[in-house]
């Protein structure tokens, strides 16, 4: 699909990769005369696309006339923002590379967004963006912004083409970067006159990037130190991060953990990357993981990070952060290595072969696998005083948490799970048990608000035989659900259980705990006035609408769902409005202070150790 | 804090600078001086920035600076290997009575008198910034009417060169 040339498709066997192999190799096409707008919309076709989300404008005319008879799908938006995200959801269940459409302007910083949050989940994506003309450039023209310079710091590189000659190469520069090392989005800025310019297209493009050689294969001698100090750990943690799962490590990870025996914990980015139900994981670890993962890393002596960055959503307070811990750090990006937390062990590397060699080298290691019996005694006692689970709303509310873990109960495991932001994300993540790679979205990083819908309509693009889930909020469901007509008339039929607790749940949950109950601007309205009622919106939007509001409903109405599959389907679930998130760890608190409960905090042997 | 010296290589093509120069801004690192021109390779330019930095922020500049797309190659340069300049223009005030004075100074620091007017004099001055500062120091009893100062340039002592290597053939 969206590598260049077969060279650059030597880098890895990602899910990308194995797609890629799947579709012929890009025709080899002698030069022929076009426009530059033609060689954009061809470059496209030899790259493999077969959708691009987004909507046209002035600047971006030129391109859209030559796309209405490509081949390449293109699926008309009602947001450039939802084309964002739509992209990138495409570009996380697929693993391949993403691609959105906007004009110059505000349709180019509708985008903004949508760049921001592939940027801090490293997703792979190309925006391409129509531009005023040159010699309008830089004069404050009609619907001309900088958006090169806007999105320098959100991009892992953009480019503002100069000339239809340099169309292909850069689209296969643009897509060779997006995919390849660390993963992450690109944007193409295209003059509206370098559109329409006449120009030869021919194919394929040499690329001409020489700073850009990423390391992808680990340095043994770093990996037989880090499989020396995994023999002689007592209390190792496997701490796996969302890189494992974009380099198609998740095979090695679990052949890892089993030939080691060490406990695994995968970050919010990482779920599905080691299955819920294996015996080895203790969950998520973070501000809401599991008291068995925080409390892991917090006592360990060696974290052997995959593909991870110490986020402080993870870490807590950084300084008192798994104190008595050795690092072993792997990841692709060598400037994650040392950002945060001090590495004893560095490794750059993609996570795959990382893996792969670190199971040789620990195989072969003459030390043999690591004594952790008393380690995991400790955390097995921990798993079971220490459950994920919540309290039954006393007020006769439906729980949230209930829904969400029915929704994952009945669609099962096989299915496309793609939250929002906020408290339904954090159920999400908890109630809902991953056991595949690719079957958990979210905005992770940036905590976009907002993402669900359209990265859920991205997603069901890209695998339209897996049923897809979005789990959203009522407060994110309103910034973004426009794209529900985008799927009612696209024939995108995804399911929206938005969990409408009538406020902003996750800032209410703050207010409770940090503002003394002062609710400031977090009433919604939705439970209230039932404004908007999403069931009429949904039907408004060309979505079947449904509602529930108790306990003994939610069964029926999610199997309801399941058997539309002709139409998009929203489900308004009105749930309390006091469930909160637990266990939890305090912004900017260490660790040590996890709560399992409100005004519970668990209690830690530390003569165990 | 220490200073640091980094010798930058990149591909001469527009918003690189801005690449460059933003990064500092937008993580937090400090640049002391910031000095860009091309390279006896025309496809390439050299960016020599000084960096107020601990060892390990050093390394996150270096690492993020290496991120970018358009960077070929980064080498902190040492002061005991290297040889730094950095250029002075400065116009002093100097009178009929002031002026043998100022020449004194102007010839003891190895300056050069570039502009003369009925009351001032214009010096033109390379050298480290050690021996520029103490320059501006002794001609400042006379009155320092303006001063511009460009960023530090440096290169490495012997016969190695940085712009040779794998990374640039293909540059």
């Amino acid at each position: 699909m969206t590598r260049p040339t077969p060279e650059t498709l030597a880098h890895r066997a990602n899910p990308a990769t194995v797609a890629a192999a799947a579709n012929p190799a890009p025709a080899v096409v002698a030069p022929v005369p076009t426009t530059g707008a033609g060689a954009l919309v061809r470059s496209l076709e030899a790259l493999g696309v077969e959708v691009a989300f987004g909507i046209p404008g002035g600047t971006i005319l030129p391109a859209y006339d030559p796309l209405f008879d490509s081949k390449v799908r293109h699926i008309l938006v009602r947001h450039e923002q939802g084309a964002g995200h739509a992209a990138t959801g495409y570009a996380q269940a697929t693993g391949k590379v993403g691609v959105c459409i906007a004009t110059s302007g505000p349709g180019a910083t509708n985008l903004v967004t949508a760049i921001a949050d592939a940027y801090m989940d490293s997703v792979p994506i190309v925006a391409i963006t129509g531009q005023v003309s040159r010699p309008a450039i830089g004069t404050d023209a009609f619907q001309e912004a900088d958006i090169q310079g806007i999105t320098l710091p959100i991009t892992k590189h953009n480019f503002l083409v100069q000339t239809p000659e340099e169309l292909p190469r850069v689209l296969a520069e643009a897509f060779h970067l997006a995919a390849t090392g660390r993963p992450g989005p690109v944007l193409v800025d295209i003059p509206k006159d370098v559109q329409q310019a006449q120009t030869t297209f021919s194919w394929p493009p040499v690329l001409d990037l020489p700073g850009y050689r990423p390391t992808l294969h680990p340095h043994g001698k770093q990996i037989r130190e880090a499989a020396r100090l995994i023999a002689g750990a007592r209390r190792p943690v496997l701490y796996v991060g969302g890189g494992v799962l974009k380099a198609g490590a998740t095979d090695g990870l679990r052949k890892l953990a089993e030939t080691t025996g060490i406990p695994v914990v995968t970050t919010l980015m990482a779920l599905g990357a080691f299955p819920d139900s294996h015996p080895q994981h203790l969950g998520m670890p973070g501000m809401h993981g599991t008291v068995p993962a925080v409390y892991a890393l917090q006592k360990s002596d060696l974290l052997i990070t995959l593909g991870a960055r110490f986020d402080d959503r993870v870490t807590g307070q950084l300084a008192s952060f798994a104190p008595d811990a050795k690092v072993v750090h792997a990841d692709i990006d060598p400037a994650e290595i040392g950002k945060n937390r001090h590495a004893d062990v560095p490794i750059v590397g993609d996570a795959r072969h990382v893996i792969d060699e670190l199971i040789a080298a620990v195989s072969a290691s003459a030390e043999g696998a690591g004594q952790y019996e008393a380690w995991w005694a400790t955390l097995n006692e921990l798993r079971e005083r220490y459950p994920l689970g919540y309290e039954e709303p006393t007020d006769g509310s439906l729980a949230p948490q209930y829904v969400i873990e029915r929704i994952g109960e009945l669609v099962g495991p096989d299915a496309i799970y793609c939250a929002g932001v906020g408290q339904h994300q954090m159920w999400a993540s908890q109630f809902i048990k991953y056991e595949k790679p690719g079957t958990w979205l979210n905005s992770g990083g940036a905590g976009t608000m907002g993402y669900a819908v359209p990265a859920a309509m991205g997603a069901k693009v890209g695998r339209p035989d897996t049923a897809v889930w979005a789990i959203d909020g009522d407060g994110c469901f309103q910034m973004t659900n426009q794209e529900l007509a985008t799927c009612a008339l696209e024939g995108i039929p995804v399911k929206i259980a938005v969990i409408n607790n009538g406020n902003l749940g996750m800032v209410r949950q703050w207010q409770t705990l940090f503002y003394e109950g002062r609710y400031s601007n977090t009433e919604l309205g939705t439970h209230k006035h039932r404004i908007p009622d999403f069931v009429k919106l949904a039907e408004a939007l060309g979505c079947v609408g449904l509602r529930c509001e108790s306990k003994a409903d939610v069964d029926k109405i999610i199997k309801q769902a399941m058997e539309i599959n002709d139409a998009p389907v929203v489900i308004d679930f009105t749930v309390g409005k006091d469930a909160m998130v637990w266990p939890m760890v305090a912004a900017g608190t260490s660790n040590d202070e996890i709560m399992f409960a409100r005004d519970v905090r668990p209690e830690f042997e530390e003569d165990d150790l | 804090m220490n200073k640091h010296t980094l010798s930058v290589l990149v591909e001469n093509k527009p918003s690189v600078l801005a690449r460059v120069s933003g990064l500092f801004s937008r993580r937090g690192f400090n640049i002391d001086s910031l000095a860009v021109g091309e390279t006896e390779n025309p496809d390439v330019s050299r960016i020599t920035i000084v960096v107020n930095a601990d060892s390990s922020p050093l390394e996150q500049v270096t690492k993020q600076l290496n991120k970018l797309v358009n960077v070929l190659k980064i080498v902190e340069l040492d002061p005991q290997q290297s040889v730094q300049r950095e250029l002075l223009l400065v116009k002093v005030r100097a009178d009929r009575a002031q002026r043998s004075q100022v020449l004194e100074t102007v010839e003891l620091f190895r300056a050069r008198v570039i502009d003369v007017a009925p009351d001032t004099l214009t010096i033109e001055a390379t050298g480290n910034p050690d021996k520029l500062d103490a320059l501006l120091r002794d001609l400042e009893p006379y009155g320092i009417k303006e001063m511009v100062q460009s960023g530090l340039v440096a290169i490495g002592r012997g016969s190695r060169s940085i712009t040779t290597g794998p990374a640039l053939r293909a540059a």
